[in-house]
Parts: C-alpha cells; structure tokens; sequence
C-alpha cells in the first residue's frame, strides 16, 4: 500500500483569512437570534474580527519563509501580500462602521451585511497571498459572489437589483474569460504554480513566442482588468456603484480593486517576466484609456455616486500607469495610492451617507448647494477628501500620485506622464464643481434630517487621518511599501 | 488529438461568448457564461490528459464548485428583480443610463 504524503500545511499563512471566516460564520449563526433592531452589534462584533485579523497581519511582517509560505506553495504570505491585505481590513472595517446607520435608514437592516463583507474581505486576502492559479482564482469568486449579494442587497429596490444582476452577468463573463487564460497557460507551461510558471518559461526561450502562452496572458489581463475596472472593460462600473447601497460602493471601490491589482501585479510580473515587452506595452494602452474615459465622463456627471463611479476609473487609470513602468517604485506607488485611496474614498462616500435622505433622492451635485453654511465643519473635510482625490498637497492623494508618475518617468515613460498629469488636471474640474456648490450657492435646504451618528462620523475621523498623515510624512508608509514589493 | 479537443473548446467558448453578447435574456444568457466555464473545463482536462499531469484535473472540480454557487446567487439576483420588475430581459435593465 502507498503512503499518503501530506503536503506541507501551514495555517500561519492564512491565519488572517481563517480569522475573518470563523467569525463570519460565527455572525451567520448569532444572527438568527439577533431581532431586528440591534443588528449594530452584529457589526461590532465583525469590528472585533477585522481587528484581530489585522493584528495577525503586523505580526506577519517580515516573518521567515517557512511561515510564510504555506499548503504546497498554493498561498505565500510575504509583505506584498500583507501590506495589500492590511488595506483590504481598513477598507473592510471603515465600510462596516458605515453600513449600520444607512442600512436602519433604507430599512434594509439584514444582519448577513456583516458575515457578507468579511467574506469578500477573506477572498481578497486569498487573492493577494495566491502563488496558484487555483487560489487566486477561488480567492477571486469568494470576493465576487460575495459582492453580487452586496450589490443586490436592497432586494425592493430596483436600482439595487439592476446593480447585482448586471455585476453578476458581466462578473460572471469576465471570469470566464480570467479562466480561459489560466487553461491556456496550464497548457504552454504544465503548471499552475506562478513561480513554476516563471521557472518554465526561463528554461523554454521558445515559450515567449508560443502563441498559446501569449493569448493566455491577455485573456487573464483581460479578466483582471474587468476587475479593476479598466477601460475598456469599465462599463459595469458606473451602473453597480450608482445602484449598489454607498456604503458598498465605499466598499467596492476600495478593496477589491486593490484585490484586482495584487493578483494583476503578481501574475504579470512574477509569473511573465519572458512577455514584459507584451504586457508593458498593453498596459501603456490600457492606462491612457482608463484614465482618459474615466475622467472625461467624469465631467458630465451630476450624480456625486456616480461622479465617484467614473473618478474611481480614473484612479485606476493612475495606479495602471504605475504599473506600466513596471518597476519597484511603481509597486510601491500602486501600493501607497491603493492605501490612500480606501481612505479618501471611503471618508467621501460616509458624507454621501450622513447627507443623503432615505432613498438618496438628493444625491445630485446641486443638492449639496450651501453645504458649507449649514455643516462648515463636514463641508471642510469633504473638501479635504475631495483635494485628495484630485491630487492636491498636501494631501496623500497628492504623494501617491506623485510616485506612480516619477516611477513612470524613471522608466521612460515621458507621453504616459504627460497624458497623466493633464488628466489630473482636468480632474480638478469635478471635484471643485462639488465645492462651489457647497461653499459659493445659497442654501436650498436645511440639511436638518441628517443624523450624526457616531460610528459614521468615527470612520470620518479615521479617513482624515488616513488622509493627512500620510500626505505631511509619507515616508512612514512608502518605507513599509517599499519593503513590500516583489522581489 | 489534443488539438481537436483544443479547437472544439475553443469553438465552445466563442458560442458562449457569442450567447452572452447577442441573446437578450439574463438566463440565456447566463446559460451561456455556463457554456464558455464548462469550455474551460474541457481545455483544462484535455491538457491535464496531454500532459499527465493531474492539476488540471483538480481545477476543473474548483470551477464546477464555483459555477454552482455562482449559479445560486446568480438566480437569486434574477428573482429579485423579476419580483419588482415582472421581466428578465436586459432592455429592461435600463433604470440608470449617462
């Protein structure tokens, strides 16, 4: 009889995920008991698992090998990986302390939210840690599956159901096309390991001309770029952040496009070394596109959800430029603008929340006319977010894309930061039509239904230090990121 | 061998594709998504057999899993908005346009 041997299984490389899902299912259970009205505690209690998962995160760091690399070379922990999974539980954790007071006032307060988000936080994990085509690929539908659910989850609203159906039909595709990639290049290397991936290709000079490994790179380019909402691949996104309840708007805007980026940025460059010329150059393409859609109907837009829709394509435009360049500092850029970006974007997203009525009829840009009389001090830190997104020091906005143009210029890229930087600038035009509204137009309305909740406006208050600080000292964080990139 | 196997795959995968991007009903058309996954099935367990090698085997038992729950929710979706809108057509998708 053969002996069985049992792989190397190493649970500190996936304590962070093992946490998140012990809790979610835990809150699956407590939420039967749970009555309707004090379902914040669910949300409290997933606080706690966010924040035990993120200690397991910094005592992670810089951890030997061993522990880092777990179940047969499926998953490996390093600092890439957590550094990305440190902003996935910020993202997770600021969109928990939002979702309470909006969901009691949509009376949509189901307790499953919380179990929800913690899944898709674990999917993401899953795929930033992935060094297997298998695990980024389940890590990736643990986090899809969830999101559909998220995206539909007012169930009588019906712009709500038109957010989840049509993310999960074009999810659904994109996966599809994500798959037909990693087949292919199961086929031209023998492997589902990224880094056996790597090894047959530097041994086999003809691989790089094999044409079932180089359609294999652009169908899996084409399904990680669906998930970070590149153009030309964007167009779910407006629609899913416009219909979708904010606080997951907040949410998806945030974490899983980063989640996109980790095992974009892990495959491409660990795994396709050999194709660099290809992809550097696909990705050039594809980052003038994203940018220059992303913001051009960003201009015309008058719902500030969907105004946020198309800048978020226009950020990832920013963070594919970062990659082009494909050099550390790009990483590093990519890694401290994702960072930064949670913030900024989730702190606007929770005004949006305080601000809107039940229904969010009043989420039009005019609707905000005299803000800045009526809430001075929320109307300041809604411009503080706002100067971020646009990228004005000293904002973190600002130094992140700072570093995502230099690393473009150190590798050559002069017209990709040209088109860049004019991009940034027309930005500003979207951004400070929100602020003449709020500051230089006569109040309308009273602004007296908002409620300020405190866990609302906690997550506010994180979201402005999240902002500032790394914008005044950056090199707190671009240190750490610069210890988390890749090789 | 392999290749008709490759080339019928391939030819599965453009039906779906094809499907999700012509035909106008949500089940149809996820229907179709199912079509262009089960073409993927079909790659990975002919090269999985070409090359004697049992990964894509292993993945091919991950996707199916996949489809299912994806099936589930997917359904799920389809139901909610048919309650509040009596259609699964996609013109009917139309609440938010630029």
């Amino acid at each position: 009889m053969e002996t069985l041997v049992m792989p190397a299984i190493n649970f500190a490389a996936i304590m962070p995920e093992t946490i998140l899902s012990i809790v979610a299912m835990v809150l699956l259970l407590l939420n039967v008991f749970v009555p309707g009205e004090q379902k914040a505690y669910l949300g409290y209690l997933s606080l706690v698992g966010i924040v035990l998962a993120f200690f397991s995160v910094v005592s992670g760091w810089n951890a030997p090998l061993s522990l880092q690399e777990g179940f047969n070379g499926s998953v490996l922990q390093d600092n890439f990986s957590l550094f990305f999974k440190a902003i996935f539980l910020i993202s997770s954790g600021l969109a928990v302390l939002i979702s309470d007071h909006y969901m009691v006032k949509e009376e949509c307060n189901h307790g499953e939210l919380y179990p929800l988000i913690l899944f898709a936080t674990s999917g993401m994990m899953l795929m930033s840690s992935g060094t297997d085509m298998m695990t980024i690929f389940l890590g990736l539908e643990v986090l899809s599956v969830s999101l559909y659910v998220l995206a539909g989850f007012k169930r009588a609203d019906t712009k709500s159901n038109e957010a989840g159906l049509k993310y999960f039909l074009l999810g659904a595709f994109s996966t599809g096309f994500l798959l037909y990639g990693m087949a292919l290049t199961y086929g031209a290397t023998g492997t589902t390991k990224i880094a056996g991936i790597a090894a047959a290709a530097a041994q086999d000079s003809t691989l790089a001309g094999n044409p079932m490994f180089v359609v294999g790179m652009l169908l899996m380019a084409t399904g990680f770029s669906f998930k970070v909402a590149a153009a030309p691949f964007h167009m779910w996104t407006p629609d899913v952040y416009e219909g979708a309840p904010t606080p997951m708007t907040a949410f998806m805007s945030a974490g899983p496009k980063a989640a996109g980026f980790a095992a974009f940025i892990r495959v491409l460059m660990v795994a396709m070394p050999v194709l660099a010329v290809d992809w550097h150059n696909l990705l050039w393409v594809l980052a003038v596109l994203t940018m220059t859609v992303g913001n051009i109907i960003a201009l015309t837009q008058n719902n500030i959800k969907r105004m946020l829709a198309y800048s978020s394509i226009a950020h990832a435009g920013y963070c594919l430029v970062g990659f082009a360049a494909g050099n550390g500092e790009g990483t590093a850029g990519i890694l401290f603008y994702m960072l930064s970006y949670a913030f900024m974007n989730i702190g606007a997203f929770a005004i949006i929340i305080l601000v809107g009525k039940k229904g969010e009829p009043n989420n039009n840009v005019e609707d905000y006319a005299g803000f800045g009389v009526k809430h001075p001090v929320l109307a300041m830190i809604m411009a503080l977010f706002l100067f971020s997104l646009a990228g004005i020091p000293p904002t973190a906005g600002f130094i992140g894309k700072f570093y995502l143009f230099s690393s473009a210029l150190k590798a050559g890229y002069v017209w990709l930061v040209v088109i860049g930087v004019l991009n940034s600038a027309a930005s500003c035009y979207y951004y400070l039509r929100v602020m003449v509204f709020m500051y230089m137009k006569d109040p309308v309305e009273e602004f007296d239904w908002m409620k300020l909740s405190p866990p609302v406006l906690l997550c506010i208050a994180i979201s402005v230090v999240g902002v500032v600080v790394p914008g005044v000292v950056p090199s707190i964080i671009l240190q750490l990121a610069q210890k988390a990139i890749l090789l | 061998m392999l290749e008709k196997y490759l080339i019928l795959s391939a030819i599965l995968f453009s039906i779906g594709t094809l499907g999700v991007l012509i035909r106008r009903n949500a089940i149809v058309m996820f229907m179709c998504i199912e079509l262009m996954l089960n073409a993927v099935n079909l790659t990975f367990i002919a090269l999985s057999k070409h090359l004697g090698n049992i990964d894509g085997q292993v993945f091919v038992f991950f996707v199916m899993t996949v489809a299912a729950a994806e099936a589930a929710v997917g359904l799920a979706l389809m139901i909610a908005f048919f309650k509040n809108r009596e259609s699964i057509d996609v013109e009917d998708i139309n609440m938010m346009k630029w």
